[in-house]
């Protein structure tokens, strides 16, 4: 089992009455009414400071992703977070798993495949190297990117930087939205044949099937918990199943929303407005920009508009303590905690590469310690040798980092927490 | 280039389906009426026979060709394309395989840029131009509302001044628990926003602006007089830079004239061509 920590760096001070206030949480929001640039450089040095405790909490591994013009989740370049927390994690086990540069937006993507090489090197070979689709609102909205060509730059970047960090001559690359003459990355990654990749997504069919035939490890970064998560993991590895690969644990990545807390009644007393917070204010988005026209291609498309049965509940309808009972959020004492995850995320699931967001919307800073601290003393421990039973040998995670069974967090480095 | 021709059910209306760019893109063109020919590009929510064609098919043969990617079981053609300049050679190939030499082009919105890019690259091809609401131009003090992002409550009310209309009652039919007819019209406009959105995505100004000079037809904008898209402002950029052209806005319709009030739009339509 490997559990990561995984950051949105979201603002933390949104008013009150936000989301009837404003259209959407991104691409809208207006800056100059909302934020504070001073306090925002004090926000990711606080998202650092959380993520670097965690690694020396024992996690073992340290999550970033790229988003744009939002209040929700805004680190627009990982890779400048991600340098950071390689640095100072020099020394450890701890892996660096970038969630992570979006390759349709990176022109030419050829800049995520040297960045990616940049933090293997720095970090000794401790990258994690995630390469997302990037949500429709970053980069058909915010980055211009036209919906229906979303997926065909993203195959054609992918293909691209694959070959790039492997290719051992210089070569050309004549393709239909990139064209590189002479291709020669310099630097490579420490890690041979590359860095192990994840594709993250949000439960498009398309992405299944994507991430099943280059043999990566699918996240599914779901807000929603694992009860509805269940028939898509489901879906998802019946897939792994048709295309004759084995079922191993470690091919499936997921997102959970954790708090934890002395009992559980206290662990609502702390967290619940941060959660509702969350719910509320930070994905506070109108519908059709989760798939403007294009986006879907048509087989997809009408098969979401004939069975709209799975739509999702509106979570503004929603409060504390429905999310904790729908598993949105697995709230609790640790105990309560740890069952949960065991039983509906990674057993129920078949899940190996786990993330946990620990800072949740509002919450501030020591309360996101607090979290990560008795997440990391109370619960981590029990889950460590979940599917280490000499079966499965995670493919998707750094070769040197595997073995660990508890990370070395000593040689942090003194700025770090 | 093939060509498949058959009888729609539509009384008159003929329907055949071209094959152009190696036979890779394949573009349903409808078909009514007798005289002069008539092209009609159709705008970003897809191709119906609406009674302003009828009315315009009384003068003209009309042809109205369905963008590509939005002719039924060629969805997916629309990805053989890479971007506008494969559009207008496209609909070149089309024009070539109906066999007209010229004609009068007549496009609402995304088809009166299609229309008027045809007729820059091609100046001969184009007797006469009427351009309803056409993009291909962007000011920021009058940013053109990107209807791609509009729920479709919202995208009715910014298309249609009165968004009851029998037109918008069209357009937008209402969803009844498992209709699947109302359904499939819904998966028909997205798909074809998507596939128009192809070609103007994230501002419809794809350099019209240096070609529009090229234009010989005398042209006729007419626009809506509370057209909330693209408000009629627009059509200054039109009339500075073409050689021959007025304007006529027709007042209680919005983006969509020629279906809110089709007798007005078709009469001055056929006026002008036919002079």
């Amino acid at each position: 089992m490997k559990i990561s920590a995984f950051h949105l760096m979201p603002y933390r001070e949104l008013p009150a009455d936000f989301e009837r206030r404003y259209e959407s949480v991104w691409v809208t929001p207006p800056w100059w009414e909302l934020a504070d640039a001073r306090r925002v450089g004090q926000y990711y040095n606080w998202t650092l400071d959380e993520l670097l405790y965690a690694a020396k909490c024992g996690f073992d591994g340290v999550c970033t992703n790229e988003h744009h013009q939002n209040a929700y989740g805004f680190m627009p370049s990982p890779n400048l977070m991600g340098s950071v927390l390689a640095r100072a994690t020099n020394g450890t086990n701890v892996a660096i798993v970038q969630m992570g540069a979006t390759l349709p937006t990176s022109n030419p993507p050829l800049r995520v495949a040297e960045e990616y090489a940049m933090l293997d090197c720095i970090s000794g070979g401790r990258l994690v190297a995630g390469l997302p689709l990037g949500s429709p609102m970053d980069v058909n909205l915010c980055y211009g990117i036209t919906p229906m060509e979303h997926r065909e730059r993203y195959r054609e970047a992918f293909a691209l930087t694959l070959k790039a960090w492997q290719a051992r001559e210089i070569f050309s690359w004549n393709g239909r939205y990139f064209q590189l003459a002479t291709v020669n990355l310099w630097p490579r990654p420490i890690q041979e044949p590359h860095p192990p990749v994840w594709v993250p997504g949000s439960g498009s069919i398309s992405t299944f099937d994507f991430a099943v035939e280059h043999d990566v490890c699918y996240c599914f970064l779901s807000y929603s918990g694992a009860r509805s998560a269940k028939t898509m993991m489901d879906g998802y590895w019946r897939v792994v199943a048709e295309k004759g690969r084995d079922l191993n644990p470690y091919r499936a990545g997921f997102l959970q929303l954790v708090v934890v807390a002395e009992s559980d009644a206290r662990a609502e007393e702390k967290f619940a407005r941060h959660v509702e917070y969350f719910y509320h204010k930070c994905l506070h988005v109108p519908g059709v920009w989760f798939s403007p026209p294009g986006n879907q291609d048509y087989r997809s498309l009408v098969a979401t508009m004939a069975n709209p049965v799975r739509r999702a509940e509106n979570p503004k309808n929603l409060r504390y303590r429905d999310f904790v009972e729908k598993g949105y959020v697995i709230a609790g004492s640790p105990a309560t905690v740890r069952d949960r995850l065991k039983e509906e995320v990674i057993n129920g699931l078949h899940v190996g590469n786990l993330m946990v967001l620990l800072q949740i919307g509002s919450m501030p800073h020591e309360l996101a310690m607090e979290n990560i601290e008795l997440f990391g003393r109370e619960v981590l421990p029990g889950l460590r040798d979940f599917w280490d039973d000499g079966r499965w040998v995670n493919h998707w995670w750094p070769e040197r980092l595997r073995q660990s069974a508890a990370p070395v967090a000593a040689g942090l480095a003194a700025g770090g927490a | 280039m093939t060509t498949h021709v058959q009888t729609s059910r539509v009384i008159e209306t003929q329907e055949r389906t071209v094959s152009v760019w190696q036979d890779r893109v394949r573009i349903r063109v409808l078909s009514k009426g007798r005289g002069p020919a008539l092209v009609f590009f159709h705008g970003p929510w897809g191709l119906t026979w609406d009674p302003f064609l009828d009315e315009l098919a009384q003068s003209f043969s009309v042809l109205a060709p369905a963008h590509p990617g939005t002719t039924p079981d060629a969805h997916d053609d629309v990805y053989h394309l890479d971007g506008l300049w494969d559009l207008v050679l496209c609909y070149d190939e089309l024009l070539e395989a109906l066999g007209i030499r010229d004609a009068a082009f007549v496009g609402h919105s995304f088809g009166g840029m299609v229309a008027c890019e045809l007729a820059a690259a091609y100046p001969d091809r184009a007797r006469r131009l009427a351009l309803i609401a056409p993009l291909g131009f962007w000011r920021d003090p009058d940013r053109i509302i990107n209807w791609m992002l509009l729920e479709p409550g919202e995208l009715r009310r910014q298309i249609f001044r009165d968004p009851e209309c029998d037109a918008a009652r069209r357009m937008f039919p209402r969803s009844e628990e498992q209709d699947s007819s109302a359904t499939a019209a819904r998966v028909r406009m997205v798909w074809a926003m998507g596939t128009t959105g192809k070609f103007i995505w994230p501002i419809p100004d794809k350099g019209l602006k240096k070609r529009i000079h090229r234009v010989k037809a005398p042209t006729l904008l007419v626009w809506g007089r509370e057209d909330r898209l693209v408000p009629p402002v627009y059509a200054d950029e039109f009339v500075g830079r073409l050689s021959d052209a007025r304007v006529q806005t027709v007042a209680d319709t919005g983006h969509a004239p020629h279906l809110e009030q089709p007798a007005t739009v078709a009469r001055a339509v056929r006026e002008f061509l036919g002079q």
